[in-house]
């Protein structure tokens, strides 16, 4: 089935949504299209069926707000749908989506993409073991099922995200064994005045740390987990110190925990826009790579915006009004009478958006965490590559990411390269002694999203297959 | 012990039990929960074992990204953490 609007959206998210509700505000035809089975994005991710009833907390009367506003506007909400291709035909974009194995098709004007972020986990030893988890999956568990994924659970990671799933996991009944972070108190105490301006956010974070402390959960702040312990499932973690740079010493000590939640920051999803031909730069405080994005959302690529995360990590408070002004900048294409006051946006934007990257500074990794990945670490999880299977490359040549993709299949298995591309990158940096922002991402190839092979090929029976006469002897 | 942060399991209300089978193994899930949710409530962790190393593998990024959590459905591949459990569906691992 074909669909045609004015403005399209990748994502449903605070950005994509916002985006979406004020483009139709202003009279486009607007669709959302966003992988979940409700509107919220990661971060107000919304209940599953499954709860019938359940507290509210902060993420989800935002993420309610979020869904009657879109209920309340014009916007065609697609959920459940996973776009896989993007392609431009005559001045039109064109998108293919998977919906409940079945293909779709949608013809926009403009297109707006709002993918959000995705999490960098440092490959350490033991980290593929069943019950290690990323924090943001830990996340996605807590919001949707209210479920946590264990008994004993040590919590690690930078940032504040290490606080916020400890946290959830004691209002779930869980127990944390300990919370393990390389940041210290006084990176946290630098950070405290760009906190002040979203002071409620701040005092929640100081309600989570207390109440760890109460409860005597261990923190132990400037530790890394350096290897997770077990045969077939997690028994304990190896935890050391680190100095300044974030390298571990030799100290360790060993934490008993049945599962880990662990992530080292967010960084920037850019498959949607490379996919769309946008270039990317390197911008180490945004977490990264990030697509080149005006601060209105525009690019330069007619009818081609990016909003929230997706331009860089500033946070869900950023993305809420970033997505508004950015549908704002997208309407001006369809319509020439977009009325809409922007300077108080964009005032409210800056300031979130402080609070935001002083979170993403907090979350970071520093350098000498890529010690974490010693020689035998798997690295590339889709494919079983370890590190010095990588490393096996680079002896023989090859110096990009693209080059060790071809040479060992690292980033061709069924994730894409979502969880090893950064990894590798930070390696070949080191090996080579030259900085990040000099080792080119990889080039992305569709399906963005593994896509059933009959959808490539269409339904068709055996007998319809043309056979050509054989050729006469 | 003094809590700041209250403990909300009992005010949790979750949809009615529906089992389904995983390996040959009865698995109890409420209805509308994933695949990956009702398994981890059984306790069950590791849902596949990896190419080469043949090591075990279970969730990892939880939001159908990363596939390692990927498992068998009527002879498809799913996302078992983006797969709805449906009563007496019949699930198996990828477990050599």
């Amino acid at each position: 089935m074909i669909k045609t609007c004015d403005v399209a959206i990748i994502g449903a998210g605070p950005a994509g949504a916002n985006a979406g509700i004020m483009a139709a505000s202003q009279g486009c035809r607007t669709i959302i299209i966003d992988e979940q089975a409700k509107a919220g994005g990661q971060i107000w991710r919304a209940k599953s069926a499954a709860i019938k009833s359940a507290p509210n907390t902060p993420e989800t009367i935002d993420g309610d707000r979020l869904r009657a506003s879109i209920d309340a506007s014009n916007v065609t909400h697609i959920a459940n749908a996973r776009v896989w291709q993007i392609e431009r035909e005559l001045e039109k974009w064109v998108l293919r989506l998977i919906i409940n194995g079945r293909s779709e098709k949608i013809v926009s004007k403009v297109l707006i993409l709002a993918t959000g972020a995705r999490e960098y986990v440092q490959p350490t030893p033991g980290w593929t073991l069943p019950g290690v988890i990323g924090l943001a999956g830990a996340t996605a568990l807590i919001k949707q099922d209210l479920v946590i994924p264990g008994k004993k659970i040590v919590v690690s990671g930078t940032g504040p995200l290490i606080f916020y799933v400890a946290s959830e996991i004691r209002r779930l009944g869980g127990e944390v064994s300990a919370i393990v972070t390389p940041n210290s108190p006084v990176d946290w105490m630098y950070a405290i005045p760009s906190m002040f301006s979203r002071p409620e956010l701040l005092w929640r974070g100081f309600v989570w740390v207390a109440d760890l402390l109460l409860s005597g959960t261990p923190i132990f702040w400037r530790n890394v987990i350096k290897q997770i312990d077990g045969e077939t499932k997690v028994q304990s973690v190896t935890v050391s110190k680190v100095n300044n740079d974030w390298s571990p010493l030799d100290q360790k000590r060993l934490i008993e925990a049945d599962s880990v939640c662990i992530g080292y920051g967010l960084q920037a999803a850019t498959e949607t826009s490379q996919l769309s031909g946008i270039d990317l730069k390197h911008q180490p405080e945004l977490g990264g790579w990030v697509p080149e994005v005006w601060e209105n959302g525009e690019t330069a690529i007619d009818g081609l915006f990016v909003c929230g995360d997706g331009t860089g990590i500033r946070g869900a408070a950023a993305a809420e009004i970033h997505g508004k002004l950015v549908g704002l900048s997208a309407a001006e294409i369809i319509t020439s009478n977009v009325n809409f006051p922007r300077s108080a946006l964009l005032t409210s934007f800056r300031r979130a958006s402080r609070f935001g990257m002083a979170m993403t500074a907090l979350s970071i990794p520093r350098k000498g965490l890529q010690k974490l990945t010693t020689d035998k670490t798997i690295m590339c999880r889709c494919e079983s590559l370890r590190r010095c299977d990588i490393e096996h490359q680079m002896e023989a040549g090859a110096a990009t990411i693209n080059a060790i993709k071809s040479g060992s299949r690292a980033g061709m298995g069924p994730c894409g390269g979502k969880y090893c591309q950064t990894a590798i990158a930070k390696l070949i940096a080191e090996k080579e002694h030259r900085t990040e922002a000099e080792i080119i991402p990889p080039t992305p190839r569709p399906p963005l999203r593994p896509v059933p092979a009959s959808e490539l090929s269409g339904e068709f029976e055996y007998t319809d297959l043309p056979i050509p006469k054989p050729a006469p002897l | 012990m003094m809590r700041l942060i209250p403990n909300h399991t009992s005010q949790i209300k979750r949809a009615k039990e529906i089992s389904f089978r995983f390996d040959g193994q009865t698995i109890k899930a409420h209805q509308g929960e994933t695949i990956l949710v009702a398994l981890m409530g059984n306790g069950i962790k590791h849902l596949r074992d990896a190419p080469v190393d043949v090591k075990p593998r279970g969730a990892f990024c939880c939001i159908g990204l990363c596939q390692e959590c990927v498992v068998k459905v009527d002879g498809q591949l799913v996302e078992s953490c983006r797969k709805i459990a449906t009563d007496g569906l019949v699930v198996q691992s990828l477990r050599q």
